[in-house]
């Protein structure tokens, strides 16, 4: 690891103007969990590392059931799953938080760096993207909002601007008779990357027996977690059944291209999708109906 | 958790078979057990390596002039700064090394061998420093064509890694150089008679992908070469006395000139007996001026040490239709790593040990390719063969409609049993951990449901005898102190002691062990070959039998009376009318002459022969081919376990590593001939979600070599998984995989196009 400057604003204008002047040689420091090891691993250099974390606008979160969540961007993924109203109301994003590293990192680690370090495997994109997250961005030319699916550009990149950082997240009110979910595989049972992830959100009619709305977000299968859109649309009306969920799972194969790697072949990842997202929707469906 | 027993030997033991605290606990879960990254030497340096970034290259430059420029920048060194080596093979315990390669493995010479290979190295006066300066450290190579697979390298036309490689073998040798180190055969009867009195034949081929041994702390030494001309190596390694083995080789130095203070240990499992960064850290050190340490990342630790063989086999067994075996031919082709000398050797070996085969035939090939130089891995080869032999055993046994354990029964390695590569049998218990698991709850349930299986497999390790070496002084308060030589990885302290104890009639609270220096013990092997426990448990054995005479004449001084009237039971001494317990006696002892000092030095010539049987149930999930682990079921004759504690521990632990080798773990290699995945997060070896409790049964049929009975116990546990668990999934999904790991993927595909 190369030396580096390491500053801890306490006002976004002051972490504005600190990224602004350093460019592309500064990196911003949330939780660490991503920034710190890609620096001792000479996969990212910096002259300047701006921790956010004493930001008040950063990690505060507001959640009042019915209406939409506040998510500070460095709040660690713990606040999320330890509040039993916002994990209630968000359950596929509660899913991807608990599985985020262990606990060592959910207490350190934040949704909206997960976000920002735009990895395609990432686990609470997909959650964030079923969910239709907004990202709220602050700058030197102000700021600006992004829904989450648009925000990775590429693996690693994402829509920031020079001087530009995240501030926080809004995730729309999840609406009654709705659920979500988000799975992914691994070969083990815990500690490991998403060979494919998938998050599914659907809306119910009021009887529980017709999906009104659907939103299936896929992670690992492309170079940023993507939005199923066609597979999404085309659910809007359907009865809930395994087969409605195979055929949903069939459509969002048309947007996964994964590459061969070593955490698994493409076709592997391909044939995954599909299980994923049936099983997705299963869990989403029946979350929507308790 | 209860543990089973089924136990031949004396249960009078007072010390044995009980369970103390170990010594070295409370130091070691409070966190002030020193290992060596704790120490901090005055001026103390860091040295850093400058690797390949080439899986096969020619050397073209080296410069070192910018980094050497750096303010901090203290030294650097390259293979110019060793000696030039000699072409010398010297026994290290649990394997040879010829320090031609030794020296080459540490510093490149002249080629680069494989990706992350250390071409030289950078001492500044922060680790940072010198990884910076090690990254303006000019080197010009010429890459090569590389090659990683056994067989690849074998061919013909394959890419020469050493152009004056003439491989070893019983027929005429070859004219031209090759990447083949050595063919190694066995044979034993008639293998066409035996295969022509067959009824049934299974031929199969298996592969098995190149593993590293996982241990959580990486390599990391600190050398102190002072103006005297002595060098002090503080350094995590098995074996102390074999590391100022190499290093006096290496360097040129007479033994005497080096002391290594072994730490506390992280880990091993065979990866810590040869040197990497200690002569480097030494030289550097002489450099300098100061003490250099030197600590591994991980990635390195991947690339450039370790790992166990890639293979592929080919192994046939007939048997009639009665299940009993006529003959079996194995072929074998292990991986070396770079540098000849891998594990072929112990794997023809192991290979057929199990059974009582009447013909056999092994042939074995010991490759170089371009792949770090491969080390020991627990039970080194025999997991590698037992997936074949035990997966083509379960498969007869399918086809002849035998119960697996019943198929064994009848074919078991007992007593007078001659392995193929000669070797006959002492007393073993095969046959009794067969019985355990035949008796136990876990084979005697039913297992439901779909897509769930059970399989069995058996292993077999040799253990090893060598030289061990300890002192222990009897303190006026009726404590020993025991000085050893054998560094402590798995409780070995505890269980020396208590041997200690046993035998002098004291508890083994009352017995303080320490693990000494070079210059402060007699010669030790390494604490590998399961051999610990055993061996060093002989020595302290002969120490304390020393003490106890020792004791008996100072008593009959203090008693004013012959020698032979003197008696001694459980550690009370009798004579004269008079008797005294250990702690008094030692206690007068003090006070009336010299110190009561004994010693134990013994160098036993024998393998312990370690069996192991092992039952597991699986469940498949077929639309990911993922595997998970139900329940689990470890049985092995420990001989006599002397803290069971640890003998279950050492099962367990084998145990999850085996099953790790099974399904997940594997150097990932892309066509350059790169690991791509040499960190832990996609080097996927087991965490506690993904394994049950393994359960064990301690199976004690004592070893007749050994004064209590023990055998060895580390190593034999990771054998049998491998086999166990794909005869499992054969049950489950009625497809037997030959290819380790049975990834997801690599089952989902099967499955796929079985369909």
């Amino acid at each position: 690891m190369i030396d580096f400057e390491y500053t801890a604003p306490t006002q976004l204008d002051d972490a504005i103007s600190q990224l602004s002047e350093a460019g592309d040689r500064a990196r911003i420091l949330a939780g660490g969990t991503d920034i710190i090891v890609q620096l001792r691993e000479g996969l990212q250099s910096a002259d300047l590392v701006v921790d956010v974390k004493k930001i008040p606008e950063l990690t505060q979160f507001e959640f009042t059931a019915g209406q939409d969540l506040q998510l500070g961007a460095s709040v660690p993924c713990w606040q999320v799953y330890e509040n039993s109203e916002i994990s209630a109301a968000y359950t596929a994003l509660t899913d991807a938080v608990h599985i985020i590293g262990g606990w060592q990192i959910q207490s350190r680690a934040s949704v909206g760096g997960n976000l920002c370090n735009a990895s395609p495997a990432a686990d609470s994109i997909p959650a964030l993207i079923a969910l239709d997250a907004v990202a709220h961005i602050a700058g030197p030319a102000g700021r600006r909002t992004v829904p989450a699916s648009e925000f990775c550009t590429a693996p690693g990149r994402n829509v920031l601007e020079k001087g530009e950082l995240l501030v926080s997240l809004t995730l729309p009110a999840p609406g009654p008779h709705s659920g979500s979910a988000y799975q992914r595989f691994i070969p083990r049972n815990e500690m490991d990357i998403a060979v494919v992830g998938a998050g599914s959100y659907v809306r119910l009619d009021s009887d529980g027996q017709k999906i009104e709305q659907a939103r299936i977000a896929l992670s690992a299968v492309a170079a940023t977690p993507v939005f199923a859109e066609e597979a999404s649309n085309w659910l809007a009306g359907q009865p809930i059944s395994e087969d409605v969920f195979a055929e949903a799972g069939e459509l969002a194969k048309k947007v996964a291209s994964p590459i061969d790697d070593m955490r698994g072949p493409a076709e592997y990842r391909t044939h995954l999708v599909g299980v994923l997202t049936r099983r997705t929707l299963a869990t989403a469906c029946e979350r929507a109906r308790t | 958790m209860s543990t089973e027993f089924m136990t031949e030997h004396s249960t009078e033991y007072k010390v044995i078979g009980t369970r103390p605290v170990r010594h070295d606990g409370s130091d070691k879960v409070t966190g002030k057990a020193v290992y060596t990254d704790d120490l901090h030497l005055p001026n103390m340096a860091f040295g850093a390596f400058v690797r390949s970034p080439h899986a096969h290259a020619k050397i073209v430059s080296i410069d070192t002039s910018q980094a050497e420029d750096m303010p901090g920048v203290l030294a650097t060194c390259t293979s110019a700064d060793l000696p030039d080596p000699w072409d010398k093979v010297d026994d290290l315990g649990e394997g040879c090394v010829n320090y031609a390669h030794l020296s080459g493995n540490v510093l490149a010479r002249g080629k680069a061998l494989y990706k992350g290979h250390a071409v030289a190295a950078v001492v500044a006066t922060d680790s940072h420093l010198a990884e910076e300066a090690a990254s303006r450290i000019r080197v010009e190579y010429e890459p090569l064509p590389a090659t990683t697979w056994v067989l690849d390298a074998m061919k013909e036309d394959a890419p020469l890694l050493h152009d004056d490689l003439i491989t070893h073998t019983l027929d005429d040798a070859p004219a031209k150089p090759s990447n083949i180190e050595s063919h190694i055969r066995f044979e034993k009867g008639n293998i066409e008679e035996g295969f022509a009195a067959a009824d049934v034949i299974v031929e199969r081929e298996f592969k098995t992908a190149t593993v590293h041994q996982g241990y959580i702390e990486p390599h990391v030494s600190v050398a102190s070469w002072n103006e005297d001309g002595r060098l002090k190596i503080w350094t995590a390694t098995q074996g102390s006395f074999v590391v100022r083995q190499q290093m006096a080789a290496l360097l040129k130095m007479p033994i005497s000139q080096i002391t290594i203070v072994p730490c506390e240990i992280g880990g091993g499992f065979g990866g810590k007996i040869s040197v990497y960064e200690q002569p480097v850290a030494a030289v550097l050190s002489r450099k300098c001026g100061r003490p250099v340490k030197i600590i591994m990342r991980r990635d390195e630790v991947f690339e450039a040490t370790g790992p166990t063989p890639g293979s592929f086999m080919r192994v046939k067994i007939g048997a009639t239709k009665e299940g009993k075996l006529t003959a079996g031919e194995a072929w074998l082709a292990f991986d070396a790593g770079a540098f000849p000398g891998g594990v072929i050797g112990p794997g023809c070996m192991c290979v057929f040990s199990c059974y009582d085969l009447p013909n056999a035939a092994v042939d074995g090939f010991d490759v170089v390719l371009n792949k770090p130089k491969t080390q020991a891995y627990r039970a080194p080869g025999s997991t590698h063969v037992a997936f074949a032999a035990e997966s083509v055993i379960d498969e007869l046994a399918v086809q002849l409609d035998i119960d697996p354990i019943e198929f064994r029964l009848k074919n078991a390695a007992v007593e007078g049993t001659r392995r193929v590569d000669g070797p006959v049998y002492p007393r073993v218990g095969l046959v009794e951990c067969l019985e355990a698991v035949k008796n136990s709850e876990h084979w005697k349930s039913t297992l439901s449901g779909p897509n769930r299986g059970r399989g069995v497999a058996c292993g077999f390790w040799f253990n090893a005898g060598l030289k061990s070496s300890v002192t222990a002084s009897v303190n006026p308060d009726g404590t020993v102190t025991l000085v050893e030589g054998s560094t402590d990885i798995g409780g070995t302290r505890t269980s020396i002691a208590m041997q200690l104890a046993e035998t002098l009639g004291i508890s083994a609270e009352d017995v303080i062990p320490q693990v000494a220096d070079t210059d402060s013990v007699g010669f030790t092997d390494v604490t590998g070959g399961s051999r610990t426990t055993f061996a060093t448990g002989l020595a302290a054995h002969e120490a304390a039998l020393d003490i106890q005479r020792q004791m008996m004449e100072r008593a009959a001084q203090i008693w004013e009376c012959d020698t032979g009237d003197v008696e001694v039971r459980e550690g009370v001494y009798r004579g004269n009318d008079e008797s005294l317990t250990f702690s008094e006696l030692a206690l007068k002892a003090d006070s009336v002459g010299e110190a009561i000092i004994g010693r134990g030095a013994v160098d036993p010539q024998v393998s312990t022969n370690a069996f192991a049987v092992h039952l597991v149930d699986v469940e498949v999930d077929p639309e990911t081919g993922k595997v998970t682990i139900l329940r689990y079921t470890a049985s092995q004759d420990a001989g006599t376990a002397i803290h069971p504690s640890y003998v279950e521990g050492q099962i367990q632990g084998g145990s999850v590593q085996g099953i790790g080798w099974a399904l997940n773990e594997e150097y990932f290699y892309d066509d350059d001939g790169h690991v791509r995945n040499a960190s832990f997060l996609d080097y996927r070896m087991p965490t506690c979600y993904d394994v049950p409790m393994i359960e064990t049964i301690i199976v004690e049929v004592p070893n007749p070599d050994h004064p209590y009975g023990v055998r060895g116990v580390g190593e034999v546990s990771i054998v049998p998984p491998p086999p166990a668990i794909a005869s499992a999934i054969q049950r489950a999904t009625g497809i037997r995989l030959t290819d380790l790991p049975m990834s997801p993927p690599k089952l989902w595909r099967a499955i796929n196009n079985g369909e």
